[in-house]
């Protein structure tokens, strides 16, 4: 991305500084990115199918979803749909970033392609002291982005020569990744409330109706679940 | 090297969809000031659709699978991410094991 910024100085100072904030963020993202690979190789994916579903939807969290929910043929409405709920924390990530981004036109559009939870997490912390550059966007979002397509490819192809993964619980291994993300949003009442409905929900719809429906009624009845267990605003 | 038509068309809506959502905040920047339940509601959207995903997995495979996710869901308020998982796959392999 060419931000036309006349001091080159201060230029390469942003690349600097967006490589050194995400670098340890991009170490610990290579196991996950292995094990997305290997496990979607297991689904049936083959390794272009992995790569380009890693470079164009670029979406960790909706990638892993899907590839659970994987079903022969792939149920398009249902996936896509799960990939829309999970993608939704964007248009608020986006909407309270875009301001605080000293990047403008066409080139936003380009720059937004790489929002991730890491990158977005990053740009926020750095926008309380000074304004987030086209630079130091760019040099998080490539190291990210090609990180995930590299690493998420690898896995695929070391995944094929794997073989049963139940034989070595590495189908077990999405369960605990997501037990894991899970317990990183807390444990205050509406979050239990949200995860102890959508739990039961989606454990009952996938035994009445099956996958992947589970994923959106568990989802939604979560969601429903948090708005009715939060507190109601004080009305004016 | 295969590539499906369905798999692909996936590939293209997920992106397509992802993709929406990544800009779609620079449209709304600044009307879309969330509050109360309606917050609460939408901070609910990710942990609840990633419980939803494995729910199936973990409460109804076996009983294995049950007790590792509970032993997952422990550790996972005290150690990082791929500790987490080497616990939950370790705990799952030991089980099955035994049951």
């Amino acid at each position: 991305m060419d931000q036309s910024n006349p001091f080159f100085r201060p230029y390469k100072r942003e690349i600097r500084a967006g490589l050194r904030d995400i670098a340890p963020v991009a170490v610990a993202a290579v196991p996950i990115g292995l094990l997305f690979g290997a496990v979607a190789a297991a689904k049936g994916l083959s390794t272009m199918e992995v790569a380009l579903m890693s470079a164009f939807v670029y979406a960790g969290g909706a990638q892993f979803a899907v590839i659970e929910a994987w079903a022969h043929p792939a149920p398009i409405a249902a996936l896509t749909f799960a990939t829309l709920l999970i993608n939704a924390r964007h248009v608020l990530m986006g909407a309270s970033l875009g301001p605080k981004m000293n990047v403008t036109g066409l080139q936003r559009f380009v720059a937004f392609f790489f929002l991730t939870d890491e990158a977005w997490a990053l740009s926020e912390r750095r926008a309380l002291e000074r304004p987030v550059t086209g630079a130091y966007w760019a040099a998080m979002a490539l190291v990210l982005w090609g990180n995930w397509a590299l690493s998420t490819t690898l896995g695929s192809v070391l995944g094929s020569f794997m073989g049963d993964p139940a034989r070595i619980g590495a189908d077990f291994a999405f369960t605990a990744l997501f037990i894991g993300l899970v317990a990183g949003f807390g444990r205050s009442r509406v979050t239990l409330v949200t995860v102890g409905v959508s739990a039961a929900v989606a454990a009952l719809v996938h035994h009445l109706v099956g996958a992947p429906w589970h994923v959106a009624s568990g989802a939604l009845a979560g969601i429903a679940a948090a708005y009715l267990a939060a507190p109601g605003e004080a009305r004016p | 090297m295969s590539l499906d038509t369905t798999t692909l068309l996936v590939i293209i809506a997920m992106a397509v969809a992802t993709y929406l959502t990544r800009i779609a905040g620079l449209f709304v920047a600044d009307r879309l000031v969330l509050t109360g339940r309606a917050k609460a509601a939408f901070d609910a959207i990710p942990p609840a659709v990633l419980v939803s995903v494995i729910a199936p997995t973990a409460l109804t495979t076996g009983w294995a699978e049950a007790i590792a996710a509970a032993i997952t869901a422990i550790v996972a308020f005290r150690l990082p991410l791929l500790a987490t998982i080497a616990v939950g796959v370790v705990s799952v392999v030991v089980l099955r094991n035994l049951i």
